[in-house]
């Protein structure tokens, strides 16, 4: 399966002919995809952002935004716009180190975990051998950025929302990690590249989402769970809280929760397409198309196909699974406090157990299915 | 010197002083918030020197446990009691930090000790695993580890019934040091409906 582009490579070989020795070409490589990473959340967010604005516009018989560009398609940009030059206010009486450092540490968690998402077999910023394990330990640093915030902000309603949304994003953590796990079971490897390819084999019937249905629906929840979205925007819950942690927060700090909730959303939802359905693959397995075309899997033309249809494939299903997000979001209430706990620890907990459980037993039963 | 030893070396200097300022701020500093969140910042530093190291699951599995859980428990418990109590002043503070003060010494000489006669150098650094090592430490965790890793658990398993009879006071309704009945105030009050009271 070592197909694929490899840029990396070629780029070091390029710069090598102009004498450039390995270690210089290679620190000229390393910002490269991480910036390339940066634009491409920044830009997903946008794009999420002018989403979430015409579908809700739509699910309330609205127009929603339609005079900055062609169907408001500036909208967000002009959002970003409004934040970044709005006054920076702390409050008189918060503390001012832990009220700037809350929203940083909530962002930069998220950002660092686009390192494992892979875009194809050599499209991500690095193949690490921990991969989506170093997503879950990441995550686990957010609740400290919420209770830093909620806390320095000192206003009750901002300590109750930190508070909570720590509580929330502890108790989903477990299922989402236990069905996480089930996954790594069955492709024997914790990087995000073998988790694909291990799915690839015969297109989109060798998808995990027909082997771990049960994990799917779990990791889609707790993931609902951890992005804060409603049904489980409780932290937020503006009709109880104000806004939350949020609420004293104005200006570039404000958009930088507003910024790490979103590119959250769709971190998850590219690891959801990640972990069941295929990452990059197709539907139908490229293997095949290059036979009909009678081309060798390596020719160059191949070569581009496949990677572009990789990275298009990714967006698609992760905006797909944006776009259901959305939707839940404005057609669903609110769940309670003691309803978000309930199901968590009594529902959620168990089942991803007993997932687990089956996975490791269908996998003695039936190694060729459900991996070696 | 290759650009890669360079890094390093500066990683490590600019890791050891987080680390080092941290943990002399989480003792030294007045306020206990401060105090837990520069303990979560010394635990990130600690999982950095582990990546420096090439043991990146063993720094995964530190921000996971100890950022993530221990430090986590640690502010949630400060922020839940919020309790503004004037500690009293203690009559023999003095001979109280000449105490402290020798017996941390005392732990010190013994860690300098440890690391000058123990031998650091690896017989073949080619011998390094690497990625490997989350299959390492699988394997021995399920080997000749078994034992104290299931004590362990059994320890955990303690700890958490521990706690779930100390937050449920209807079993320990009496202090255990005065054997005086314990304040019934923080207890879930017989729940009345807040709509029905108004009648």
């Amino acid at each position: 399966m070592e197909y694929g582009l490899d840029l990396e490579y070629s780029f070091n070989e390029f710069l090598k002919g102009f004498g450039l020795s390995s270690e210089i070409a290679h620190i000229i490589w390393l910002p490269l995809p991480m910036l390339l990473v940066l634009v491409a959340a920044v830009v997903g967010v946008l794009v999420t952002v002018w989403l979430e604005r015409k579908i809700s516009a739509a699910a309330q018989q609205r127009i929603g935004p339609e005079y900055a560009g062609a169907l408001g398609v500036l909208q967000p940009i002009a959002d970003g716009l409004k934040l970044l030059v709005k006054e920076d206010i702390i409050p008189a009486k918060a503390d001012g180190i832990l009220f700037t450092a809350g929203p940083i540490l909530v962002l930069v968690p998220v950002i660092l975990s686009w390192l494992i998402v892979p875009f194809g077999q050599n499209l991500l910023i690095s193949n690490v051998g921990i991969g989506i394990f170093l997503w879950i330990a990441l995550s686990s640093i957010q609740p400290i950025g919420l209770l830093m915030s909620g806390y320095a902000s000192n206003n009750k309603y901002s300590l109750l929302g930190g508070l909570r949304a720590a509580a929330q994003s502890i108790s989903y953590e477990i299922p989402l990690a236990l069905s996480v796990l089930a996954i790594v079971l069955m492709t024997n490897s914790l990087s995000t590249i073998d988790i694909v390819n291990q799915q690839s084999g015969a297109g989109i019937l060798s998808w995990n989402i027909w082997r771990q249905p049960v994990g799917f629906i779990v990791f889609w929840i707790c993931a609902l769970a951890e992005c804060e979205r409603l049904p489980f925007d409780l932290p937020e819950a503006e009709e109880e809280l104000v806004a939350g942690y949020q609420t004293e927060y104005a200006g570039m700090k404000f958009a930088l929760f507003y910024l790490g909730s979103y590119i959250n959303l769709i971190l998850s939802a590219l690891l959801v397409s990640i972990l069941y359905l295929g990452g990059w693959g197709f539907p139908i397995p490229v293997e095949l198309i290059a036979k009909f075309l009678n081309l060798p899997i390596n020719a160059p033309f191949i070569e581009v196909f496949t990677a572009s249809i990789g990275i298009v494939m990714t967006v698609l299903k992760a905006y797909l699974l944006v776009f259901i997000a959305i939707l839940l979001r404005w057609t669903t209430p609110r769940v309670r406090i003691d309803q978000l706990l309930d199901l968590g620890w009594k529902f959620l907990l168990p089942i991803s157990l007993a997932n687990l459980l089956i996975t490791a037993g269908l996998k003695l039963a039936f190694p060729q299915f459900f991996g070696g | 010197m290759s650009i890669a030893i360079t890094t390093q070396i500066i990683c490590f200097t600019i890791l050891s002083l987080v680390i080092l300022i941290g943990a002399l701020g989480v003792v030294l500093l007045e306020s206990i918030v401060y105090s837990a969140f520069l303990l979560g910042g010394v635990f990130m530093s600690v999982a950095g020197l582990y990546l420096l190291l090439n043991a990146s699951f063993v720094a995964a599995a530190q921000v996971l446990v100890y950022v993530g859980a221990v430090n986590v428990l640690i502010i949630f418990a400060i922020m839940l009691v919020n309790k503004k109590e004037d500690l009293k002043p203690i009559n023999d503070i003095k001979s109280r930090r000449i105490i402290s003060t020798s017996i941390c010494l005392t732990l010190l000489s013994l860690l300098i000790r440890v690391d000058l006669t123990n031998v650091w150098s690896l017989s073949s650094p080619q011998n390094s695993i690497g990625e490997e090592s989350t299959i390492r430490i699988g394997e021995h965790l399920f080997s000749d580890y078994l034992l104290p890793f299931e004590v362990a658990s059994v320890l955990l398993l303690m700890a958490m019934i521990g706690a779930i009879v100390l937050a449920r006071r209807d079993v320990m309704n009496k202090d255990i040091s005065t054997g005086l009945p314990v304040d019934q105030e923080l207890i879930e009050k017989s729940s009345e409906p807040l709509l029905t009271n108004k009648n």
